[in-house]
């Protein structure tokens, strides 16, 4: 049995936002919707201050409370871990954006653009009117997923079934595999260091972790 | 105007929820009384007339609840994808008890029948329960997830529609009686401690600075509102004063009103987000890891506020 995670080392990101920008650009997500997030966060008071950068995403919980909430069984946990939105039966009810503790789902209910009502070519051939009305996501690039079952290829070695935001990081912060698999990269990583999951005690048992000191 | 920037920190902690407002909010707030209401007109011994109008009424308020929030869903012409893709979700078990309260509302109407008033008394009961745990099911939420909102929610919910059938009662040519008045009581007395204990059990446990700001300053107006002046006016009512049925309506009005108030402000006002937390900050180099940190929360154990 698979488990598809994500391990982001917080010690090594410098808040670039180039994940943000990769994610963009590889999921075309409309103006003001952001599946990835890098937030900046100050902490500690003058002159003992700490600045931490932090991408977030939907965390592809093994217990999703966003598929428990679901009326119309629209979300749902895949075998390989990936929590996935079925846009055709979604009906628009924000339950699941309620549900989530991570902030990670949103909704938009009419079509907007970079520059007003008028779509960019760019925008206009990637608009995809299903996702009007519906909750969306980070998908972890379900798509390459699915490309890899069909290839072969590994998820988080080979770069074009590896989700975009793993792929442009310019710090390689960030590692994308196989929990289940010891060999994994992100599975070596994890037992090289100390990491922990956000919000673990609301049971969720998130599928990305945050790296914060070797072990 | 120009729009404030908005500053990547302020992303880390709680904000207000803006996915439901108050189409969903009425469906609460309607709903959860007209569930209330069909309960009590089914086991109270009302006038036939009496009963009718209160079951009318419930059916109504359920009604207008859903209505609202089908205008509020993002494709509204998929809701039956609800029945057809029959999900364990409490929105699904409320949709489809509302089928059955409708049923079983609508031939009580037709009919009269005691055991069909029953059953939609059941049934709106189980919406009302329902409601309370769709609430209760979003974790994103924290001053919904608290398992003392089911109670809370019941209470009220229960509250309201005793308010709705003395209001009903009142109107009717049958004087409100002596049981009901008592029954009223219990249930403001009830609702009150239910309120007090959740929002005790919210501070204890921890919610967002926000969201105790919020709960915390409609307090003195809930308890004066909702509770202290509709148990004067049915204790005045129970002694025998003059205008009776006047004080029993403002009481029951006021019972509502309040539960309403409470509702709107728990599904609006104080539906803060969970935000986010840093339970380890990095190391680099050669330094120390910084404290933990939980912005817009107080200090909870293990987890220090941002």
């Amino acid at each position: 049995m698979k488990r598809y995670v994500m391990s982001i080392d917080l010690r090594r990101c410098v808040g670039c936002q180039t994940c943000t920008a990769a994610c963009k650009g590889a999921n075309a997500t409309p103006p003001g919707i952001q599946w990835r997030r890098v937030l900046d966060i100050e902490t500690g008071e003058f002159p003992d201050v700490q600045r931490t950068f932090l991408p977030m995403a939907c965390m592809h919980c093994a217990n999703p409370p966003c598929e428990k909430v679901c009326p119309t069984r629209a979300t749902t946990k895949r075998a390989d871990g990936l929590v996935a939105i079925d846009y055709e039966l979604c009906i628009g009810c924000a339950n699941c954006v309620m549900a989530c503790p991570y902030d990670a789902r949103s909704i938009v209910h009419e079509a907007h653009y970079a520059y007003g009502d008028t779509p960019m070519a760019s925008e206009a051939a990637r608009f995809d009117p299903d996702r009007i009305g519906v909750s969306m996501k980070c998908s972890f690039c379900v798509d390459r997923i699915d490309l890899a079952e069909r290839t072969g290829q590994i998820p988080g070695v080979d770069p074009e079934v590896t989700p975009a935001c793993v792929n442009s990081c310019i710090s390689g912060a960030m590692e994308f595999g196989d929990i289940e698999d010891p060999e994994s990269s992100v599975s070596r990583l994890l037992a090289q260091t100390q990491h922990y999951r956000m919000h673990e005690e609301l049971g969720t048992e998130p599928g990305v972790y945050y790296i914060w000191d070797q072990s | 105007m120009k729009k404030p920037l908005l500053r990547a920190s302020s992303l880390a902690s709680p904000k207000q929820q803006h996915n439901w407002d108050w189409r969903a909010a009425s469906n609460f707030i309607a709903g959860g009384a007209g569930g209330g209401l069909l309960l009590w007109a089914s086991v109270v011994n009302a006038s036939a007339d009496a009963t009718r109008m209160a079951i009318l009424l419930g059916l109504i308020l359920i009604g207008s609840g859903l209505t609202c929030v089908w205008f509020e869903i993002g494709r509204p012409w998929r809701a039956l994808n609800v029945y057809r893709h029959f999900a364990t979700s409490w929105m699904t078990r409320e949709a489809v008890v509302a089928l059955g309260v409708f049923a079983a509302g609508g031939l009580a109407l037709l009919t009269g029948a005691f055991a069909l008033s029953f059953l939609a008394g059941i049934l709106g009961l189980t919406f009302l329960y329902s409601q309370a745990r769709i609430l209760a099911a979003n974790k994103g939420i924290p001053a919904w997830r608290h398992p003392r909102s089911i109670s809370l929610m019941i209470a009220t919910g229960l509250a309201e529609g005793a308010g709705f059938l003395v209001c009903v009662l009142s109107l009717s040519s049958a004087a409100v009686g002596f049981p009901v008045l008592a029954g009223l009581i219990a249930l403001i007395v009830v609702r009150a401690l239910f309120w007090k204990s959740y929002l005790g059990a919210l501070v204890a446990d921890g919610a967002p600075d926000a969201t105790l700001k919020v709960l915390s300053g409609i307090a003195p107006r809930l308890l004066v509102v909702g509770h202290i002046l509709p148990a004067l006016a049915v204790v005045a009512a129970m002694a025998g004063m003059p205008g009776g049925a006047v004080l029993s309506f403002a009481a029951g009005i006021l019972v509502v009103a309040g539960g309403w108030f409470l509702k709107f402000t728990l599904v609006r006002r104080a539906a803060f987000t969970q935000g986010l937390a840093l339970l380890h900050l990095p190391v680099r180099g050669q330094g120390t890891a910084g404290a933990a940190t939980k912005p817009g929360w107080k200090t909870v154990p293990g987890v220090k506020a941002g």
